[in-house]
């Protein structure tokens, strides 16, 4: 198969991801978003290692899964304080830092 | 003795130094060491002169080297006397007519809370008007002349707690202002073009400068005499400077500071040699001057300003002789002299009798005061006669040789000096005439509460020996051209011109217009009733009496226009100055507001910001550049 599939399948979650992200209030939804487009980034860096014969694109996927890893941990913390303050996982509540 | 000029200045300026300083507790007495201060610098005076008369007339000129002053680059400047017949003859004239003004004052002060102030003025005047005459280059005779002005300003507001002789003390420094900026023109001209300020090196490069430049030092010098002497265009002070108490009219507004005009012309002789035009312009300010300050003379009521407006008038005579070169200059300065003795005289019988009179200066409620105060009125005569011109006193000797003068020279121009002068002389024994037979002689139309009676000796003393120098020091001085001779070092030696009119035929035409001019003064003042009111009168009249209009002509032409001037300016800085960087901080202000909206707080936003940044960035690389 034509790895080339595999970039526009990225394309497509990184779109997904983002469109999750834009769209949804819900901060986990939103959450999730960001994973997808994390993921989707994976994809592509997999299969251009693939393409190109090179395992540098794998390396950088697990560093992208480590990263990601933290980012939920960090993430998640977020938006349960956020929670305890305010009875809400709204991402249009919070926004009292603004000029 | 001549190395002791020095102690002229610093005396009187230690007493005036000491005499502010020492407050109250030499208010009994300190009048008297004002008195010793001047007294002193006549002393100091009189052995410079007697050691200079005793010298050859060739070697008279002295330099006395003071210190260094102003040591750097293109200036080097010491600071100095030049001890010269010219700058003696104030001398002696300051600190002679000084001291006996200080001996009066000290009567006539008697119930000021504020005499010791007084005389400590008075002192600070003294040395300043030394340092004026004594001071071997520009910049520090500009020093005394800063320094008379303030002690000038000083004693006509020395009443300041009346708001209107504060005005005139306000008025006679402003104006004597516009003077000074003449002199620091001039002085700025001088340091361009000769790079000297001193009276050697401008004069020694006078000789080799163009008639240009020498014709705009010598304007400027001009605007500054002006303004110092009172003349047209700059006269409108003197009259309002009469609210200084009599002995300051009769000291610094009759007989000295008023003259520092003329002596700056006359000292600057080499400049105006090279300068035909403004030596011109110079006895054309003083034949109008002269003309002007008799009209304003004749209509006066109030003695002082009638004698102010005098003043004005032989000053112009002073300035026309200046303007006429070396043929005048000597004229100038002997007419200086006697006028300074029988101005200061008079101003001083005018103190007299308004110290008999509850200080009135209305003319037309004095009246058979001869009676009364008979001194004041000899004395008064005598400065009276001397004024008018009439043989053999003082007057006659220098004024008749100032119209002789006028008359010399080619085309037009000495029938209009000449002219001027003559119908001058005529206008001034009118005024005088009319100003002494209003005072002392007629019906007597006092108010209720005068019982004039004679000043104090302190008082007449002083009256009478001015009166003897009113009325022998010009025959004294004009024996053998006595006179003449002595300042010929400095004037340098005058070549005798016929004046275009036989000199009998002017002299005779002279007297005649002096006796004419007592003779209907006489008739209208003397011999016939004085209403104690003025009448009604023609427009001419009324402009003399207001002074020719002069205060409405300066703030039609000078203050309204300067005052809207500032106006626009003040305009045009706030519309256009701070305007443009108002309006250019507004518009940053309104940048940073709606650039402050698009940070809304909302997270989304953010992300899609981002995103769209992101899909930018990786166009920019995919295209391989913008």
């Amino acid at each position: 198969m034509d790895p080339i599939n595999f970039v526009i399948l990225a394309s497509i979650l990184f779109a997904i991801g983002a469109a999750a992200v834009l769209l949804r209030r819900n901060a986990i939804i939103a959450f999730m978003g960001v994973e997808l487009m994390l993921n989707a980034a994976n994809l592509a860096l997999v299969a251009f290692s693939r393409m190109h014969g090179e395992i540098d694109g794998q390396i950088m996927a697990f560093f992208v899964l480590v990263v990601a890893a933290a980012e939920v941990v960090v993430g998640l913390a977020i938006i349960i304080a956020v929670f305890r303050a305010r009875q809400t996982i709204s991402l249009d509540e919070p926004a009292e830092l603004k000029g | 003795m001549l190395d002791l000029t020095w102690l002229l200045i610093a005396v009187p300026l230690a007493s005036a130094a000491f005499l502010l300083l020492a407050g109250r507790r030499a208010d009994a007495w300190g009048h008297w060491v004002g008195v010793a201060a001047s007294g002193t610098a006549f002393l100091v005076g009189l052995g410079a002169l007697i050691q200079m008369l005793g010298e050859d007339a060739h070697h008279r000129e002295h330099a006395v080297h003071l210190f260094s002053w102003i040591p750097g680059g293109a200036l080097d400047l010491d600071a100095g006397l030049l001890v010269d017949p010219l700058s003696m003859t104030f001398v002696m004239l300051v600190t002679f007519v000084g001291t006996l003004i200080h001996v009066y004052s000290v009567a006539y002060m008697e119930h000021d809370p504020d005499r010791r102030r007084f005389f400590a003025y008075l002192n600070l005047f003294v040395a300043a008007m030394l340092l004026l005459v004594l001071a071997d280059s520009y910049l520090l005779l500009f020093v005394g002349w800063e320094g008379v002005g303030l002690a000038s300003y000083l004693l006509i507001g020395f009443w300041n707690h009346k708001p209107e002789y504060a005005t005139a003390a306000n008025k006679a420094f402003i104006v004597n202002r516009v003077g000074d900026m003449g002199l620091i023109i001039a002085m700025g001209l001088m340091f361009t073009y000769f790079g000297a300020l001193d009276f050697e090196g401008v004069f020694a490069a006078a000789d080799g400068a163009s008639t240009a430049q020498l014709t705009a030092i010598g304007l400027m010098l001009l605007v500054a005499a002006c303004g110092k002497s009172a003349q047209f265009p700059l006269q409108s002070w003197l009259g309002d400077a009469m609210a200084g108490p009599t002995p300051v009219s009769a000291l610094i507004h009759a007989a000295t500071m008023v003259t520092a005009g003329v002596y700056l012309i006359v000292r600057s002789a080499p400049i105006y040699a090279g300068a035909p035009a403004a030596q011109t312009t110079v006895a054309a300010i003083g034949a109008f001057t002269l003309i002007l300050g008799a009209v304003i003379g004749m209509a006066k009521d109030d003695i002082k300003k009638a004698l102010a407006a005098s003043t004005m008038s032989q000053i112009g005579y002073m300035m026309l002789a200046a303007g006429l070169g070396p043929v005048g200059y000597a004229f100038a300065i002997f007419h200086l002299v006697t006028h300074g003795f029988f101005k200061a005289g008079m101003f001083l019988g005018a103190g007299s009798v308004m110290h008999g009179m509850n200080d009135q200066v209305d003319m037309r409620r004095f009246g058979a005061l001869r009676t009364a105060m008979v001194t004041t009125w000899v004395t008064f005569g005598l400065g009276w006669l001397a004024i008018l011109g009439v043989p053999p006193f003082s007057g006659f000797w220098s004024k008749d040789k100032i119209i002789e003068a006028a008359f010399v020279g080619e085309g037009a121009q000495p029938w209009i000096l000449g002219g001027a002068a003559l119908i001058g002389a005529g206008l001034t024994a009118f005024y005088m005439s009319r100003l002494f037979f209003m005072t002392f002689h007629g019906k007597a139309r006092w108010t209720d509460d005068q019982h004039p009676h004679e000043s104090p000796a302190l008082m007449t003393v002083p009256m009478i020996i001015l009166a003897v120098g009113s009325a022998f020091l010009g025959l004294f001085l004009a024996l053998g051209d006595r006179f003449a001779t002595w300042l010929e070092p400095v004037t340098g030696h005058a070549e005798h011109h016929e004046p275009v009119l036989p000199i009998p035929v002017i002299m005779i035409a002279t007297l005649l217009l002096v006796a004419l001019g007592v003779w209907v003064a006489w008739r209208k003042y003397g011999a016939a009733d004085v209403p104690e009111t003025a009448p009604a009168a023609s427009l001419a009249t009324i402009a003399a009496r207001n002074d020719m209009f002069q205060d409405s002509v300066n703030r039609g032409v000078f203050e309204r226009p300067g005052t809207h001037l500032t106006r626009t300016l003040v305009y045009a800085d706030a519309a256009l100055v701070d305007g443009a960087v108002d309006k250019t901080a507004g518009g940053w202000a309104r940048t940073g507001e709606s650039v402050r909206k698009t940070q809304n707080g909302q997270v989304r936003s953010y992300a899609l910001t981002m995103l769209v940044g992101l899909v930018i960035v990786i166009l920019v690389v995919v295209q391989g550049g913008l």
